[in-house]
């Protein structure tokens, strides 16, 4: 037995039970991946205008703190988010709309009237009223949305990430 | 190199030794019913590896612990094969073990000197029930709802201490939050730690004392 060519018993069985170990770990192990990455996987991407009310209730040349919730699914729970963006209005037909997201590290930016600039608390991050860097660590301007006026309504078109 | 990196693991590691004494062992001429002791570790193990894998999306609050397991059998990925595999698998297990239990004791491998593999194997039995039983109550329907108002009411009939029985499983005197996070507790802590022992105990014994003879007219 020992010195003839092909397997031996013990050879085969050895064989043939490490392939089946191979596929039932493969049939369980992948879809194993799939199930842990599943929530990434999903798009949870949304879009849409989000209405801010009529224009002429925002004043010139003053950035005015406007707030709304989003709610989103996320798996067996609803979650809702809260956004606060600034309308500029910088003329009675031009309206400019600002998140009040730091660029920095996401923590919420506060218009001063006193000195003209939003504020930043958390790494004293200065912008001026044009969403502009003044001065402090945040890489970019603040963040800006789309608009558009329907009937004099204003509206900001939202991606949610 | 392979050989060689073999080597030098074998030599620290005693792989070879390990080998020869678990999976080499001498038996006796055996049949298919031998086999369900493994296919009961086995299942051990498949339930708990898809048992883990569940914790990752179940919760196990009277808020969202039905929500969770809709959650994973209709939107996670492959959530129905996990969940399912251990659904099954959680009925499947108390057949084959309880089958093996079956085999040990038409052949009379119960005897001297294998009492405490015996003795380990009704712990196993009672604790793989025990897993049915608290894992039963987790996903929070309708049905795991009143076959737990049933189940901890039967011991509940015993004089004097049912009540007090009862009213320990479910954490007051009826079936709430505090319910379900020990029966979680139990079903993923207690029980798999006392199982995972126990079995190490059990296959100690069947490797030190051999497997037994089918019995035959001498004996
Ligand atoms: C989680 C549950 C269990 C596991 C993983 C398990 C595992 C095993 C394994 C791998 C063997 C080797 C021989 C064979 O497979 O037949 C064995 C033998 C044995 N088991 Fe279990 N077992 C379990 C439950 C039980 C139960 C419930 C009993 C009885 C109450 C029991 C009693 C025995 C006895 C007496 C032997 C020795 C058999 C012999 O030497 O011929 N086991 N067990
Ligand atoms: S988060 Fe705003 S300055 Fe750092």
């Amino acid at each position: 037995m020992d010195n003839s060519p092909n397997l031996t018993r013990r050879q085969f069985v050895t064989v043939i039970g490490a392939a089946i170990s191979t596929l039932i770990g493969a049939a369980v192990g992948l879809p194993a991946i799939g199930y842990l990455l599943s929530p990434a996987l999903e798009k949870q991407e949304g879009e849409s205008w989000i209405l801010l009310g009529p224009l002429d209730n925002y004043p010139l040349n003053q950035p005015t703190l406007f707030t709304f919730t989003r709610t989103k699914k996320h798996g067996w729970e609803k979650t809702t988010t809260s956004y606060g963006v600034y309308v500029l209005r910088t003329s009675p037909t031009e309206v400019r709309v600002f998140s009040n997201v730091c660029t920095h590290l996401s923590c919420r930016v506060t218009w001063k009237e006193e000195v003209q600039e939003y504020i930043c608390p958390c790494h004293d991050g200065h912008f001026a009223i044009d969403g502009s860097i003044i001065s402090g660590p945040q890489p970019r301007s603040l963040d800006e949305y789309e608009t558009k006026i329907e009937d004099g309504n204003l509206f900001i078109f939202l991606k949610e990430a | 190199m392979v050989r060689r990196l073999f080597q030098w693991l074998d030599e620290r590691l005693g792989l070879t030794t390990i080998h020869d004494v678990v999976l080499d062992r001498k038996v006796p001429k055996v049949n298919w019913w031998f086999t369900l002791g493994s296919a009961s570790l086995f299942l051990f193990l498949i339930q708990g590896i898809t048992g883990v894998f569940l914790t990752v999306y179940y919760v196990p609050s009277p808020d969202h612990a039905y929500d969770s397991v809709q959650y994973i059998m209709n939107e996670v990925r492959f959530g129905w094969l996990i969940r399912g595999i251990h659904h099954w698998g959680a009925t499947l297990m108390v057949l084959v073990v309880f089958i093996h239990m079956l085999r040990t004791f038409f052949y009379a491998a119960y005897k001297y000197p294998r009492e405490l593999t015996w003795i380990s194997g009704v712990v196993l039995l009672l604790a793989t029930l025990g897993m049915g039983f608290t894992g039963y109550l987790l996903p929070w329907n309708q049905r795991a709802y009143w076959a737990t108002t049933v189940g901890t009411q039967i011991p509940g009939t015993i004089p004097f201490i049912g009540p007090f029985i009862t009213s320990v499983m479910r954490g007051g005197s009826e079936l709430s939050a505090l319910t379900l996070a020990r029966f979680f507790s139990v079903h993923i802590w207690f029980l798999p730690a006392v199982i995972a022992a126990t079995i190490g105990l059990h296959l100690y014994l069947v490797i030190r004392l051999g497997i037994s003879h089918i019995p035959d007219e001498n004996d």
